[in-house]
This record gives C-alpha cells, sequence and structure tokens, in this order.
C-alpha cells in the first residue's frame, strides 16, 4: 500500500486562506454569513477558515458542526451503524447564508444529507459549499462552490485528508483502496 | 477494559453486537457508554424544533404489550416515530391473543406483517427469550414479569448521570426502596448500577426482599466480573442516610400474594419517602420512581413533585434512550443462523 502525497501542510494552509477570501467575496462582507463543518475532519476545516476570514475581515463568523449519520441514505445497507459524532449549531439558521464545509467530495451523498439536516433547524438564505478535495465521481447532481484541489481520481482510489487537530499533522494522500480499510476511514466513508 | 470494573477510564464501544436486547446483564460497559452518547444525540434532537430524524425510515417498529402501560408505550411509540419509523401497535386485549393464540404464532404472524423491531411487554419472565428464538428481527423487551426492564434501568442511570457532578456513579449512593421482590426495575438496575461502580443500596420489607440476600452475597465475591457487591437491607434509615440517589418502586398490588404485606397503611408507616425520610439523604439528592406511582404509599405527594424530584426527566429522558437503542439494534445484521438469543 503506497499512499502518495498530493497536498502538504502549507499547501492546505494556502487553500484555507484562499477560500476564506472567495467566501467573503462572494457574499460581499461577512453579515449573516455562517460556516458549518460536516463531522468529523470537517469541522476543524470550518473553524480553520473562520480563523482566516478573522485575520483579514476582524470579524468571528459563527461555526457549527452537523452530523449527518441519522440523515444517511444507506443506513439499512451499511453492517453496522455509525457512532454519532455530535451536532452543535450555536445559531439562528433562519435567514443566513450557510457554507458547508467537508474535507472531500465524493458522490455527493454526504452533502445531500447535510442539506436535510439543516433544513430541520431552519430556512437558510443560501446554502454554499466548501471542501478541501473534489475527487470527482458525482452520483447527485451538486457541485462545490469553493474547491481547494480537484483532484482526478478512480473508484478503486482513497483519497486520505489528515488534520492536525484528529490525525496530529495535516496533509492530504491518495492511495489505492484495500480490501480492509482502516476502521476510521470507513466510518467516515 | 475486559471488565467493567473502570468506569471512568473505559472506553465507548464503537459498534452494537445485539441483535436484541431482553435484558442488560449481556451488555458490557463500553456498550452502555454507546448507548449513553448515542442517547445523548436523540436528546439533541429532541430539543429541535422538527423533533424527527430520517434514521429508521421505512423500517417497521411493532409494540407487543401483554400488560398494560402507558409511559412505556407511549415512549417506545415516540421515539420510533421520532426516527422516522412505521409503528404498528398491538394491544393483546383487542387481539387474537384472546381467541388463544399463543405467544409464538402472535410472533411469527407479526413477522409475516413485516414486523422488523418487535418491542414486546409480557407478564411472564423470560417471555421475550422465547419470541426471540422465533422471531427473524429485533426483540426488544419492554418488561417482562419479575425478570427484566432493560430501557427502565438504561434511562435510569442517563437520569442518574446527567444529575450528578461529573457524570459518574462511581462511590455514588443509591437506594432502591420498596418492592424488590416483583420489580424487574430493581433487577435491570441491579446490573447497570453494579456495572457504574455505585453503592447501591436495596431496601423494602423482609418479605419484599426475598432472594435478594443470597444474590447479593454471591456478587460479594467478585463472581461476576465487572459487578461488585451491593447491600440489602429492611433498615429505610441505614438505606437513605447520605444517599444521592433515591428510587421508590411501585407496590405492585396486582402480584401481591396474600401475607406479604400486613396493609398498605402499615408499609406507608414504615417505608413510604415523605419529606422526613428524604432529609436523611444528601441535601441535593435526587428522587426518581419508574412510575407509575402510588402517591401516598410508597413516595408521598409533596415528595413526589418537589424540587429533588427527576421524575418527569425520567420520562422525557426515556424517550431519548429508546430512540438510541432502536437505532443501535436496527443497525444489528451480524446474527448469524442458530446465534445463542442472549
Amino acid at each position: 500500500m503506497t499512499d502518495r502525497q498530493i497536498m502538504t501542510g502549507d499547501e492546505i494552509r494556502r487553500a484555507i486562506v484562499r477560500i476564506s477570501h472567495e467566501i467573503v467575496e462572494k457574499q460581499a462582507g461577512t453579515q449573516g454569513l455562517v460556516l458549518i463543518g460536516i463531522q468529523r475532519r470537517g469541522v476543524p476545516l470550518a473553524k480553520r477558515i473562520a480563523d482566516a476570514i478573522e485575520e483579514h475581515e476582524g470579524v468571528r463568523v459563527p461555526v457549527g458542526a452537523l452530523d449527518i449519520t441519522f440523515y444517511r441514505d444507506d443506513l439499512s445497507l451499511i453492517a453496522q451503524q455509525p457512532v454519532v459524532k455530535g451536532t452543535d449549531l450555536p445559531f439562528d439558521m433562519n435567514g443566513a447564508t450557510v457554507v458547508l464545509v467537508d474535507d472531500v467530495l465524493y458522490t455527493g451523498r454526504t452533502i445531500r444529507c447535510a442539506m436535510d439536516a439543516m433544513i430541520d433547524f431552519g430556512r437558510p438564505r443560501a446554502i454554499r459549499l466548501a471542501v478541501l478535495i473534489d475527487r470527482g465521481h458525482r452520483e447527485l447532481p451538486i457541485r462545490a462552490d469553493h474547491v481547494g484541489k480537484n483532484v482526478p481520481t478512480s473508484r478503486e482510489e482513497i483519497v486520505r485528508v489528515h488534520v492536525a487537530e484528529i490525525d496530529g499533522d495535516d496533509e492530504v494522500t491518495i492511495g489505492r483502496l484495500v480490501p480492509a480499510p482502516e476502521a476510521d476511514a470507513a466510518a467516515d466513508r | 477494559m475486559t471488565t467493567a470494573t473502570s468506569p471512568s477510564t473505559s472506553a465507548t464501544a464503537t459498534a452494537w453486537p445485539h441483535r436484541h436486547l431482553i435484558d442488560v446483564d449481556v451488555v458490557t460497559w463500553p456498550e452502555i457508554e454507546l448507548i449513553m452518547r448515542t442517547a445523548e444525540e436523540m436528546k439533541g434532537i429532541l430539543a429541535r424544533p422538527i423533533r424527527k430524524v430520517p434514521a429508521l425510515n421505512g423500517r417497521r417498529v411493532t409494540t407487543l404489550f401483554y400488560e398494560a402501560s402507558t409511559r412505556t408505550r407511549v415512549s417506545f411509540e415516540t421515539a420510533a416515530r421520532n426516527l422516522s419509523a412505521d409503528v404498528v401497535s398491538i394491544s393483546t386485549a383487542t387481539s387474537s391473543v384472546t381467541k388463544g393464540e399463543s405467544l409464538v404464532d402472535t410472533v411469527r404472524t407479526l413477522e409475516a406483517l413485516g414486523a422488523e423491531i418487535l418491542v414486546m411487554r409480557h407478564g411472564v419472565s423470560g417471555a421475550p427469550y422465547l419470541a426471540a428464538e422465533v422471531f427473524g428481527g429485533h426483540v426488544l423487551n419492554g418488561g417482562d414479569g419479575w425478570h427484566a426492564h432493560p430501557t427502565q434501568a438504561l434511562l435510569d442511570l442517563y437520569t442518574m448521570r446527567e444529575h450528578l457532578p461529573g457524570g459518574s456513579l462511581r462511590g455514588r449512593k443509591v437506594a432502591i426502596v420498596g418492592d424488590i421482590l416483583h420489580s424487574r426495575v430493581a433487577r435491570s438496575n441491579i446490573w447497570t448500577l453494579t456495572a457504574a461502580g455505585a453503592d447501591l443500596w436495596l431496601c423494602g420489607p423482609a418479605t419484599l426482599l426475598r432472594g435478594m440476600d443470597r444474590w447479593a452475597a454471591a456478587w460479594s465475591g467478585g463472581a461476576i466480573p465487572g459487578h461488585g457487591r451491593f447491600n440489602v437491607t429492611s433498615d429505610i434509615e441505614a438505606a437513605l442516610r447520605d444517599a444521592d440517589v433515591v428510587m421508590g418502586l411501585r407496590i405492585q398490588r396486582e402480584r401481591m400474594q396474600g401475607g406479604l404485606l400486613p396493609s398498605l397503611r402499615e408499609y406507608a408507616a414504615r417505608f413510604q419517602l415523605n419529606a422526613e425520610r428524604i432529609s436523611l439523604a444528601r441535601p441535593e439528592a435526587i428522587v426518581m420512581h419508574p412510575g407509575p406511582m402510588n402517591e401516598g404509599v410508597e413516595i408521598s405527594p409533596d415528595v413526589a413533585v418537589s424540587g429533588r424530584s427527576v421524575i418527569t426527566d425520567q420520562v422525557a429522558n426515556g424517550v431519548a434512550v429508546r430512540m438510541a437503542l432502536l437505532y443501535l439494534l436496527a443497525g444489528a445484521h451480524e446474527a448469524a443462523p442458530g446465534e445463542v438469543v442472549r
């Protein structure tokens, strides 16, 4: 199993700074803006984007965490229920511009779940999507508004995003899907 | 982490392995932590404007109750609906059971009608084991005879952890007072509370403690890994003194054979949880009762609604804990044919 690095820690940092500028530019400011990270690795990424926005705009944008487990469309197909990791949305969703943040955009099903989950909390003015990696192979009509890096992949490959807050280091690697992937990566699909 | 002796340090299980939940005796401490953590998430759902998630969308939950119940049945059905499951509710008083249909035939019929999760209550201890032998889906025990009431014990544990500083039962004194003999709630609580490391006291008239001293003696030597000793006494003051949690149990008149109690008045005079007796417990102690209450018998009305009472919290937490169990059981697909039911 040879994993190849496709983003270094520095490249991740620059991508996050660029995405933070793009988000503010598109919104023409930070008014009504909230960031929601999808559990697990979307959550630290959303916090980093908020940090970058604070650095150049001087405004702290609210950050929430969303667990999409209960909204998955494959709960009756998988062997064991995934462990729930927690939803914390400490703001009013109604009328807000929500930027969903996740590490990897693949089939689009996670984002579909996330939108269903969010709408149970209120009616955002708009929902946008920011991802660190877009690896293609969409199964639903979903696209990202802000992308750190587009990576052409095959379905036999697996993209692993490491973030220091969870994994101890920052990098993105790509490798071959092994028959028994580590449990954590499987749970995060 | 092979035993449940150190709940404060042991990890949360990452997977739920049980196809059925008939009693908590087979549930390990890390699995209890998984239930508690999942219930916490479910409680978050109950605080939302829309108290419903699609996790069990299209799954079929059937409640089969051979004994009267309001809170347990409504709690299970509310929990199932909050997860978007389809709920069929069978009360045996208006079913073919009155025509003499056996439990096994009823269960087979319900399965043929599409039931996937069977929530059952039965007056005979062990009846859910029989149902689980013939049912192809999941059996969730809503109380069987004197034997077990696992969801009640788990919601009790959840409620205690929610109210105790630090969220741990370790070293906390828990007194369960009343009709221990007929109580499936007490029996299931013995398993969870000893696993949690609580200093557990069972208290009632000697006739309503029958057999408990033998159980306590058997466990005092560490016979069951992960479960410790507990105390059995008829001395209400010793049981209540400095308790952190006081739980009253209903005097089950319908199960009472002659001679166990001289009279309800005498029981109330000696064992009722009233303001004076509760004052023996710690000032911040909580008062619990699984319901339904006989106010004026095992608990006085003022204690039942006092600031210490968390009885309505128990009811609310029951929905969250049952949502967690329905969710976890629905994902246990691993049952191999011929698997031992327990």
